[in-house]
């Protein structure tokens, strides 16, 4: 049965939205493929604005591969603002895809990407515009299958009861292998209609079904056991590590927007995976281990990327992006290879103690020396120490002055707030650093303008690292900290006026923190917050910490749990935890040892330069790390 | 200032006529600008770049029709650092954008015809087509009568600046109902030509729309589509428009421009084509 386009009734409707463009599709390397030719069909939602979801990696690295299947077909939505949510919902409209304007609930599978925990309610937005139930359980065989993805799909629960399935990890393969379930199922005939699909899916162990999985409380509220509640479902659901980045070199063809997005780049993942092992850092700690791209692949893809796109800027990203085995020739080569053709090159992620002069030179060649930024993270060396960032404020001094003495005017450091064990001394002391920064900067360069730029952000602990058990920082603290940190930065007549502080309240980093750690219970609040408006809650303008509080309150209520016991309460070593069944690979004792040596301020050393300190990734996912160097060169491209 | 050779110079400039069709009219001028530079680099066009620390490719864009307005006729004027075909340019282009931002046409400017703001002074007025579904034609044809015979007609705007009244009626030169135009249509709807002075402040379909609902009680059911056809220097003689870039043709210098393979622009009339001849000659 062919599906039609809504675009005809939409379009009318488009001079009455901001940025109608956003809602239009059509941007380049874009497709919309015949419907009736596909098997399985795939609708990949970024829950969030267009400008934001757009450029993201994940999405535009499933679609491509999909589409490139005879037989599959993949098309993309986005959240839709609430201007056009309520156009939507006047004349019918469902949610859509912007490439063939299909509606979402048309398709077989309804996958969503979620980087953050905040885009929940905007599911249930999605959701509920393309009138398929916000509950599993209300779902019938012609309904989509609700597929969550991303890094806070290694703790679905909060939003279990409203997903079909959940899978961890790197997509590109497990993308590829549900479609096939889903189009044996289908050639089949549906056998056993929909719940036979998602027990086809689950009993492999890389598809994790939240209703093939029970679980129990304790009396005083914790949990008691997640066990899966029918045959052949395994205990415990993998994540799925991509090795051989070389070998899934996408996007290929990235897409190019008509309207103004977040990231007008073209974007290369140099690496993935990142064993620092900063303990905060849950990306760090569950895409282990470190798989290098190769720097001849590196090449060719910002190449092709480059010549399909138009695009000016290249992005070459990972977690720290200074620690590929060749960044030296990686930089070198591609500087040489677009001199004077007004490209310029990023690198978004950078440590302090990775950063050499020589490198930042090689990614301004083009042009720009504006601005450099690190992430010490903690103010004190203390504090570093118990997050296991191994920077040394003398490394940073170095370096800075380094920087100032190349031209460089301006540098940004990154901190969090509400960290574990932090007293007020440890973020008072982000105020001294920034002060040596500037008379390091001063005195290098013996100018008055050099600026440094302190952004704070509210340290949330996160599933699968060794923080899971730590106590989060209440806001009136984590307020209070801030408070006195700005004060002591106002009051400092040498310096103050140029150090620029960039902060943001403490009450959002809560909530976050209730859907990071909570469990199958916070899903009442979340679908409660949605239906008392709660949309957009990434963006401060539309974030209302009230709503959250008071819908906690009510939907809790006869629990023995509440929003503090998910937050601010400090989990013991036996208590199971929402997330238990779901193994990104980490050894249990391993996290919590690590827990263990961060109050103690002991560190860890990085695993692809000293000896493995047994994580357990390795061994329990059958990884390994693969780095370089090749010992490669890139060679300059043929002028045509 | 960065270290290195100066930026190369333009030493060629290409004016170009482009389209911004169907969905695309939902584009702003930002997006098409952004598009435009991808496009341009991906079709290898050798534009010239400012100096500086943040170089700009050297793009300038006469004023542009509005987010969900579409056009026949907005205009662009390229600096290249080498000498190009304008035909092959035009193909090259058209090619890179995506459909529905098309080149129309591409012209070489002659060297020493003055600076680039020269185009933007030829731009002296703006044909418009606006479809209005759902209005009887004798409804409008009242209205655009009653607009014509008002001698202003005094509109309010919300602008950057705040809100701003003058009047809407000065600067239509002609305005009128196309009878064949809207019953030949898909669907019942009235569609209104009107020619319209660029003036400061400027006055928009939409304010046009704004001065038919005051003086004739005119109100659509549905959003108006509106499409720029055409804009150039205002003939007094006929009250229509002449093709801006034909002094550019007519120049002596367009000789050099023949040789180098023109021949895109050699067919061409000095009246501009109207659009919907341009649109049944593509399809």
């Amino acid at each position: 049965m062919p599906i039609e386009s809504i675009f005809p009734r939409l379009e009318p409707l488009l001079p009455r939205v901001q940025k109608p463009i956003q809602y239009v599709g059509g941007e380049l390397n874009s497709q919309v493929k015949d419907w009736d030719e596909a098997q399985v069909r795939w609708a990949l939602m970024y829950p969030d604005a267009y400008e934001v979801g757009l450029p993201n990696q994940g999405v535009q690295i499933l679609y491509e591969i999909l589409n490139e299947r005879a037989g599959t077909l993949a098309e993309r939505t986005y959240s839709v603002w609430p201007d056009m949510e309520a156009v939507m919902r006047e004349h019918g409209i469902p949610q859509f895809t912007v490439d063939g304007h299909r509606p979402v609930a048309a398709f077989d599978v309804f996958g969503i990407s979620f980087s953050t925990e905040l885009g929940y309610t905007n599911m249930l937005t999605a959701l509920d515009l393309a009138g398929v139930p916000l509950e599993a359980a209300d779902r019938t065989d012609d309904h989509p299958i609700v597929l969550a993805g991303g890094h806070a799909a290694f703790n679905p629960e909060p939003i279990a009861d409203f997903l079909d399935a959940a899978v961890l990890g790197d997509g590109e393969e497990i993308a590829l292998a549900i479609t096939e379930v889903i189009r044996e199922w289908k050639g089949e005939g549906r056998p056993g209609g929909r719940d036979e699909l998602l027990e086809r899916l689950a009993r492999s162990g890389g598809v994790y079904v939240p209703k093939f999985f029970d679980v129990s409380y304790l009396p005083d509220g914790r949990i008691q056991r997640v066990a899966p509640n029918r045959p052949g479902i395994p205990w415990r659901v993998d994540k799925h590590t991509v090795m051989d980045l070389d070998k899934w070199p996408y996007p290929k063809k990235p897409l190019v927007p008509l309207a103004e997005t977040v990231h007008e780049r073209f974007s290369v993942e140099i690496f993935r995976g990142c064993t620092r092992g900063c303990r905060f850092c849950q990306a760090g700690m569950i895409t282990r281990p470190v798989r290098e791209r190769s720097i001849t692949t590196i090449g060719n893809m910002v190449e092709e990327g480059l010549k399909q796109s138009g695009f000016q800027e290249v992005g070459l990203l990972s977690l720290s992006s200074a620690d590929h085995s060749e960044i030296g020739d990686v930089a070198k080569g591609l500087a040489d290879r677009y001199e004077g053709t007004n490209t310029s090159l990023s690198l978004p992620s950078t440590r302090v103690d990775a950063f050499n002069i020589t490198l930042a030179n090689e990614f301004s060649r083009g042009g720009r020396r504006s601005g450099l930024t690190f992430a010490p993270e903690g103010g004190s060396e203390r504090m570093r120490k118990v997050i296991n960032k191994m920077v040394s404020e003398d490394d940073l001094i170095r370096t800075v002055t380094t920087a100032y003495e190349n031209g460089w005017r301006q540098v940004k450091l990154y901190f969090m707030c509400g960290l574990p064990t932090e007293e007020d001394e440890d973020v008072l002391a982000i105020a001294d650093m920034a002060r040596r920064v500037i008379k390091a900067g001063r005195d290098a360069t013996g100018r008055r303008d050099i600026r440094c730029t302190v952004s704070i952000g509210g340290f949330v602990p996160k599933p699968h690292t060794p923080f899971q058990w730590a106590a989060q920082c209440d806001h009136e603290t984590v307020d209070r900290r801030l408070k006195a940190l700005k004060d002591e930065l106002r009051g400092d007549k040498e310096y103050g006026r140029a150090i620029g502080l960039r902060y943001h309240d403490g009450q959002p980093s809560v909530i976050e923190g209730l859907l990071s750690r909570g469990d199958r219970r916070v899903g009442r609040v979340v679908r409660a917050v949605w239906e008392d408006g709660g949309r957009f809650d990434g963006w401060t303008e539309h974030f209302s910490y009230q709503r959250w509080l008071a819908c906690a309150d009510e939907a809790l209520a006869d629990e023995p749990v509440d929003l503090d016991w998910f937050t601010v309460r400090e989990r013991e070593e036996v208590e199971v935890l929402p997330w238990d069944h779901l193994d990104a690979g980490l050894d249990r004792e391993w996290l919590w040892q690590d827990w263990q040596d961060a109050v103690d301020e002991t560190e860890v050393e990085d695993c692809r330069w000293t000896p493995c300190y047994d994580c357990g990734v390795c061994p329990t996912m059958g990884t390994e790390i693969q780095i370089g160097p090749t010992g490669r060169k890139l060679l300059p491209l043929n002028v045509v | 200032m960065p270290e290195g050779p100066a930026p190369a110079p333009v030493i060629h400039r290409l004016r170009v006529r482009y389209a911004k069709r169907g969905r695309l009219r939902f584009t702003s001028h930002r997006d098409i600008s952004r598009a435009v530079e991808r496009a341009v680099r991906r079709a290898g066009i050798p534009v010239a770049f400012s100096a500086g620390f943040s170089p700009h490719p050297k793009i300038s864009y006469t004023g542009a029709a509005a987010t969900g307005v579409a056009s026949e006729a907005e205009y662009l004027e390229l600096g290249l650092t080498e000498i190009r075909d304008p035909a092959r340019v035009q193909a090259q282009l058209d090619a890179a954008l995506p459909d529905g931002l098309d080149i129309c046409d591409v012209v070489v400017v002659p060297p020493g015809s003055g600076k680039p703001s020269a185009l933007a002074e030829r731009l002296e007025a703006s044909e418009w087509r606006v479809r209005l579904d759902g209005v009887a034609h004798d409804d409008a044809a009242a209205a655009v009568a009653a607009f014509l015979a008002a001698g202003t007609v005094e509109v309010e705007r919300l602008t950057k600046k705040g809100r701003r009244r003058f009047d809407a009626r000065s600067a239509v030169s002609s305005f009128e109902l196309d009878r064949r135009a809207s019953e030949a249509a898909d669907a019942p709807c009235a569609i209104l030509r009107m020619v319209v002075r660029h003036t400061t402040p400027a006055v928009r379909p939409d304010d046009i729309l704004t001065g038919l609902r005051q003086v004739a009680d005119l109100a659509p059911p549905s959003p108006p589509l509106v499409t720029r056809l055409a804009q150039g220097p205002l003939d007094a003689a006929t009250g229509g428009l002449t093709d801006p870039l034909g002094p550019d043709r007519a120049s002596p210098e367009r000789e050099t421009a023949h040789a180098a393979g023109d021949v895109a622009g050699a067919e061409r009339s000095d009246v501009v084509p109207s659009a919907d001849a341009v649109i049944s000659a593509r399809s």
